[in-house]
């Protein structure tokens, strides 16, 4: 990222030898904001995230200080900070990276976000398969509280924290929160019914508070640097840092800090442009459940709102790149054998959308498909979209639907073969 | 222009809101669900996870309607079995909007493409809510042309609950049953997405030892049927009743649970002359909508082969009871009973399971037939003591007076003293549980070990010594104080079951703790036809009204409703069950007169098989053969449930009234049989038919209770173990040897394993089965460690291999001898 022209923030510490360690986190401001933090009341904190106008970096965007906030002011019961580190958004690949290299600065992030919430115990729910990732965390945790940065009475505040770092099991699912909040409770991970919400009713029944891997760890910088510094980042509504998954056929796939807003012909040029000057064909902006974008959406400005207008979402800015080389149906078809793998089938819509859903696109793409399937296609997401019990259905059709928008021609192509040779279709089901 | 009229303004009530559903302007209690207000406003929402008795779970998606917030309509349709009225809601069910109706129909043709639409061949098929529903609410064709999802099937996932996967919705209805009313959670939900599925440890195929139910143990739960009833496909089928009818040849007639004194509401369906099934009836007040698995399962013995279904008398000179004529048999009959009553005298022994009219024929048959007071219902352990309780404590009550299910329910505290909810009346068990789920009602037990009652009511138990209860009852003042403040709150309850009257003092000492904090007792017999019999007089020191036979006023008000003499009742009590055995062994008492009694059930049996083989003459009205029918001199078949009206009391004192189900059986209700009967014997008992036993019995309107002396027994001494020995703690499961148990394999392979428990300190040293006797005999069982006090061991009472009263002639509290059992 020598080239890069923008100021990094959230990856600043990444190129740092052995950045990791608590000793370089310490060198390069680490467990300043803390301190800052430490001496000023909950309140002003959850104020000051407010002000700085941040927002969820796990898909949903919604503010952060504003769901701080539905934390109960009294400790009737103890009040539990999770962090969702199960990064499961097919092509985001940014918590994980982020806590290799960085485990401190989520660290810190705790501290500071449980202070805020008057939490004493806060979890980090990491996917299981990133066995590297949780030894480090592990190291990190160990080594902050080895400093005083965790445990009782931290840095002489008089504030207790503990930090657990718990290993999922892998599933998608199990990164909607309350589907999180039930498989850390050691139960099947399915998404609960809301309310209550987990402000009022989350982890075993206690105020909790779920937040993104990034979401916490962009907290200690605007500590030290204030909301105004962070809103000179990005967009009105949606300003920060923002680290951007580049995937894909692109010359240099990897992280890429931008500020929000960013499109993606920026982040092509940071990344070096499309991979051997084969055209783009079709991206998403924000992993495969926000609706593909193509070629025509190069100038989308990638904010919450930029992304909504343009008809898609921002999601977890896993921007996966495609060109032209690449099957629409076949990507498609991917994409939504991983949502019926992953639908957790507590609902209809879902757990059987999905199954009908991936076997029209295999018939299709194995050139068994009729004109007639697209309309299925398009009718049997209609009956998902917003009718399933949680967002994993919602995204489960993005794919279909906006594939189908945008290069329709090539599904309809895949049934041209089929016409002649219609088979009889018996009254089977 | 015109001006409309003022429109009258609608009164919200305090706690109500409104709301407009399909432009109707409706009023509802806050918190009630949208499915709920639709459905009294006429609008059914289809449905399948909703169930008004579990928590929502909002998972079928099957109930959607769009919905209005303040002006702004919600992004996407809601589930209506999740969503509460709100004030100013406008809400646009499948009836007029477009939206809801394409979202149900989109939902209905997704729940039917994996499902093997076998209609013609399931049993559901008629009753189904699926097919039901997809009729009103989906489209005529499938445009699914793609592979179904298969599963082997049926899976067993009990003997009695067969599991079909296929036709299963995943609606968590049987799950969330399981786990939330009966607290049984050994089937759950297996694997995710399309692979999902209803199972236990044992069904899942994917041996992915993540996705196994937590407790690894095969369904086992006394409440499992209700599970194939909420089912709204034919996905859990019953082993019973699976392939044997279809619902739309069936006749269903309401009915009344014969086998515990909950008296649960139930629907019994049958025909040509058959019951096929029995289910749970609704009833808010009592059982809700449930009923235990012997409740729904166990009829097949009106059925057996062995059922009597002709007179039998002995035959003088070959000793063998012969097939007689109504007429003979009753002539023989009288003419016996008469003998001996001009001889020593007849002795009654009605048994506890006869309905009120039934019993009512038993006292009056007692009193005007045979003259006497020697008349006593109760075919299990007893003491004078209980006798002094019934009379003071229990006959009377009624629900408007007594303790009620709902009263349970609401109550702040239930203390359990010597009864077992969940084997002894299992409905009682759900409603001590829902209250402590959702109310968070207290429930303490008094008992020996941490049975799954206590666990399962989330309660806590005051372990004491069998025997021991009453001390344990006086000591609470002085060594529980904060129970005894709680006893002291509005609506506390203390429970009791029938197994005090084998603690000396016991009654004594509830009578004196709900006098002293003020919470209000309540007797909870094990069968059905206890309340009753009590009421009915069916017991040596009352009459029906629970009038006592020593009040010479009360005699008077029977005598003149009987249309007797004056002075012709006897005024002394009579003698209790123990009491006639032991005069028929020492011939003071010639004959006997017996009801469903097993022997085996009485305190002491031997005592009973040598009083049976000692009197002179016996008549038996049984509908299955006895040991009491092999000593018989004449034996008159009666009539099961299904076969007869009539009514239970059940322990709220609530009468449970039901007509007849099969009619034209030719079988008689004991009530016919004992009218004709007393006229051979020239006294007319005015019950031929069970509406002129209820009518004749109303007339003795029951005397306030409070009048007769409360018990006051001193506490026996707690009784002690030495060495080798233990002290025996007993009760009797729901799922036993109990003979309204037979024919029903399947229902029997859900009984709970048969151990003999003891604390880990006593079970020391004796291996893994252990041998418990007496002089008379002993039972030997595989050994369970539980949290009993030191010195005790627990045997079900009357289980395959122990049968504790039959082989060791003791009861609960008696000193057993303890060895190793050896391995096996
Ligand atoms: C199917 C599904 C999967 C999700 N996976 C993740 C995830 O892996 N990581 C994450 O942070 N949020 C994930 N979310 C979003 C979370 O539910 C939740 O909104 C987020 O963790 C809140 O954190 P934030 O407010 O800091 O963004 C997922 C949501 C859904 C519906
Ligand atoms: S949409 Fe339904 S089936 Fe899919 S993951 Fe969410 S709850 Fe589970
Ligand atoms: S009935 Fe409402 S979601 Fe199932």
């Amino acid at each position: 990222m020598s080239a890069d022209p923008i100021t990094p923030v959230l990856t600043k510490r990444w190129l740092s030898p052995q950045s990791w360690r608590l000793s370089t986190y310490e060198k390069l401001e680490g467990y300043t904001a803390i301190r800052k933090a430490l001496a000023g009341t909950p309140e002003q904190l959850v104020q000051l995230v407010k002000d700085a106008g941040l927002r969820g970096r796990g898909g949903a965007g919604f503010p952060a200080g504003v769901k701080w906030s539905f934390m109960p002011p009294n400790e009737d019961k103890p009040h539990y900070l999770v962090i969702n580190a199960d990064e499961g958004e097919p092509g985001t690949c940014k918590d994980i990276p982020l806590m290799m290299a960085d485990p401190h600065s989520l660290i810190e992030g705790c501290v500071i976000a449980a202070y805020a919430m008057r939490s004493h115990h806060c979890f980090i729910y990491v996917r299981g398969e990133a066995l590297h990732c949780i030894r480090r965390l592990n190291a990190a945790v160990r080594e902050a509280y080895e400093a005083g940065y965790l445990g009782k009475n931290i840095l002489g505040s008089g504030f207790d924290l503990d930090i657990t770092v718990h290993a999922g099991a892998g599933a998608y699912i199990c990164g909607e929160e309350t589907a999180l909040l039930d498989s850390l409770e050691g139960r099947r991970g399915q998404p609960r019914l809301k309310p209550p919400f987990p402000a009022a009713a989350g982890l075993y029944a206690a105020p909790t508070t779920v937040n993104n891997v990034e979401t916490i760890a962009s907290v200690p910088f605007i500590v030290n640097g204030g909301a105004d510094w962070f809103r000179q980042m990005g967009s009105e509504k949606s300003p920060g840092p923002k680290i951007f998954s580049i995937s894909g056929h692109v010359e240099r796939p990897g992280q890429y800090e931008a500020p929000l807003g960013t499109t993606l012909r920026e982040l092509l040029e940071l990344c070096g442009g499309m991979k051997d000057g084969i055209p783009l064909k079709f991206w998403t902006p924000g992993g495969s459940s926000t609706p593909l974008f193509t070629a025509e959406h190069l100038d989308v400005p990638l904010d919450f709102e930029g992304a909504a207008e343009a008809g898609s979402m921002l999601g977890t800015t896993a921007v996966q790149v495609f060109n032209e080389t690449v099957s629409v149906p076949w990507a498609v078809m991917k994409w939504t054998q991983f949502y019926e793998h992953e639908s957790c089938g507590k609902c209809t819509p879902c757990r059987e959308g999905t199954y009908w859903l991936a076997q029209i696109l295999e018939r299709m793409v194995a050139g068994r498909g009729t004109e007639e399937d697209i309309d299925t296609l398009l009718d049997v997401c209609d009956n998902i979209l917003g009718r399933s019990f949680c967002a994993l259905g919602d995204g489960a059709v993005s794919p279909i639907t906006s594939g189908i928008k945008y290069f329709r021609d090539e599904f309809l192509a895949l049934c041209e073969d089929n016409r002649a040779k219609q088979e009889l279709v018996g009254a089977q089901a | 222009m015109t001006m409309a009229p003022e429109e009258p303004k609608v009164e919200v009530p305090e706690g109500y809101v409104k709301l407009t559903i399909d432009g109707e302007e409706v009023i509802a209690p806050k918190g009630e669900l949208l499915i709920r207000t639709a459905e009294r406003l006429g609008t059914v929402i289809p449905r399948f996870c909703d169930h008004p008795l579990l928590d929502p779970a909002g998972a079928c998606r099957q109930c959607l309607v769009e919905v209005e917030m303040n002006g702004r309509p919600m992004p996407k349709p809601q589930a209506s079995c999740t969503m509460t009225v709100a004030d100013g809601m406008v809400v646009k069910t499948q009836r007029t909007s477009p939206v809801a109706d394409k979202a149900q129909q989109g939902v209905m043709e997704l729940l039917l493409i994996n499902h093997p639409l076998d209609c013609p061949i399931c049993d559901k098929g008629g009753e189904c809510p699926l097919q039901n529903q997809a009729m009103a609410h989906g489209r005529a064709d499938s445009r699914f042309r793609d592979t179904k999802r298969t599963f082997p099937k049926p899976l067993p996932i009990s003997t009695q609950v067969l599991l079909d996967r296929e036709r299963c919705v995943l609606c968590q209805r049987c799950t969330r049953f399981s786990d939330q009313i009966a607290g049984d959670p050994f089937i759950d939900l297996l694997e995710r997405g399309a692979h999902q599925q209803i199972g236990t440890a044992e069904t899942a195929e994917i041996y992915d030892a993540a996705s196994h139910t937590a407790s690894g143990k095969p369904f086992q739960s006394y409440f499992s049927g209700n599970t194939i009833q909420i089912c709204p496909v034919g996905a859990l089928t019953s082993a019973q009743y699976r392939f044997r009818s279809r619902p739309f040849d069936l006749v269903s007639s309401p009915s009344v649970c014969e086998h515990c004194s909950s008296g649960c509401a139930e629907r019994t369906d049958f025909r040509r002359g058959k019951v096929m099934r029995k289910l749970a009836g609704e009833d808010p007040e009592v059982n809700e909508e449930w009923i235990c698995d012997k409740g729904r399962f166990a009829f097949r013995y009106a059925t057996a082969a062995q059922r009597l279904r002709t007179p039998l008398v002995r035959n003088a000179e070959t000793g063998e009871l012969e097939e007689a004529s109504w007429t003979q048999a009753l002539a023989a009959a009288a003419d016996g009973l008469a003998k001996a009553r001009d001889g020593k005298g007849v002795g009654v022994l009605p048994g506890g399971r006869l309905t009120l009219e039934d019993a009512y024929a038993y006292s009056k048959f007692a009193r005007l037939a045979l003259r006497t007071n020697d008349i006593d219902y109760r075919a299990r352990a007893h003491s004078a003591e209980e006798l002094d309780f019934l009379a003071s404590r229990v006959v009377g009550t009624t629900p408007e007076t007594g303790v009620t299910f709902t009263a349970l329910e609401h109550a702040p505290l239930v203390l359990c003293v010597a009864f077992e909810p969940e084997e002894e009346a299992p409905a009682v068990f759900l409603r001590l549980r829902k209250g402590a789920r959702k109310r968070r009602t207290k429930v303490v037990h008094i008992g020996q070990w941490t049975t799954p009652a206590v666990s399962k009511t989330f309660g806590e138990l005051l372990a004491c010594v069998p025997g021991g209860e009453a001390s344990a009852v006086e000591g609470i003042a002085q060594h529980a104080p904060d129970l005894d403040e709680a006893l002291r709150a509005e609506g506390a309850v203390v429970l009791v079951g029938e197994r005090a009257a084998e603690v000396p003092g016991l009654f004594s000492a509830l009578h004196r703790l709900s006098e002293r904090t003020g919470a209000r007792l309540a007797w909870i017999p094990r069968r059905a036809g206890e309340r009753g019999a009590i009421e009915v007089g069916a017991l040596p020191t009352l009459l029906p009204g629970g009038r006592s036979v020593e009040d010479a006023a009360a005699r008077s008000e029977v005598e003149q409703v009987w249309g007797l003499e004056a002075g012709a009742l006897p005024g002394t009590p009579g003698r209790d069950v123990t009491g006639m055995l032991n005069a028929l062994v020492t011939r003071d008492l010639d004959g006997l007169l017996v009801g469903g009694v097993d022997p085996a059930d009485l305190p002491d049996p031997a005592l009973a098989r040598k009083a049976l083989a000692a009197a002179s003459f016996v008549v038996s009205l049984e509908m299955l053969p006895s040991e009491v029918t092999e000593h018989a001199d004449v034996v008159l078949p009666i009539a099961p449930v299904d076969e007869k009206a009539g009514s239970f009391l059940n322990w709220e004192g609530r009468r449970r009234e039901f007509s007849i189900t099969l009619e034209g059986t030719g079988a008689l209700p004991d009530c016919r049989v004992l009218d004709t009967l007393g006229v051979e014997m020239d006294a007319d008992l005015f019950t031929q038919t069970p509406a002129a036993a209820a009518g004749d019995l109303a007339r003795l309107a029951p005397k306030p209770t409070g009048s007769a002396a409360a018990p006051d027994v001193p506490n026996g001494h707690v009784p002690k173990a030495g060495d080798g020995q233990a002290v025996l703690a007993t009760w009797r499961q729901l799922i036993d040897e109990g003979t309204l148990q037979i024919d029903e394999p399947h229902l029997a392979g859900t009984a709970r394993p048969v151990v003999a428990r003891m604390s880990k300190a006593s079970a020391a040293g004796l291996g893994r089965r252990v041998t418990v006797s007496t002089e008379r005999g002993s039972v030997t069982l595989p050994l369970e460690v539980a949290d009993l006090p030191d010195g005790v061991v627990w045997l079900p009472a009357n289980s395959p291999g122990s049968k504790v009263r039959a082989t060791l002639g003791a009861g609960h509290g008696a000193v057993v001898t303890i060895a190793a059992g050896g391995d096996q």
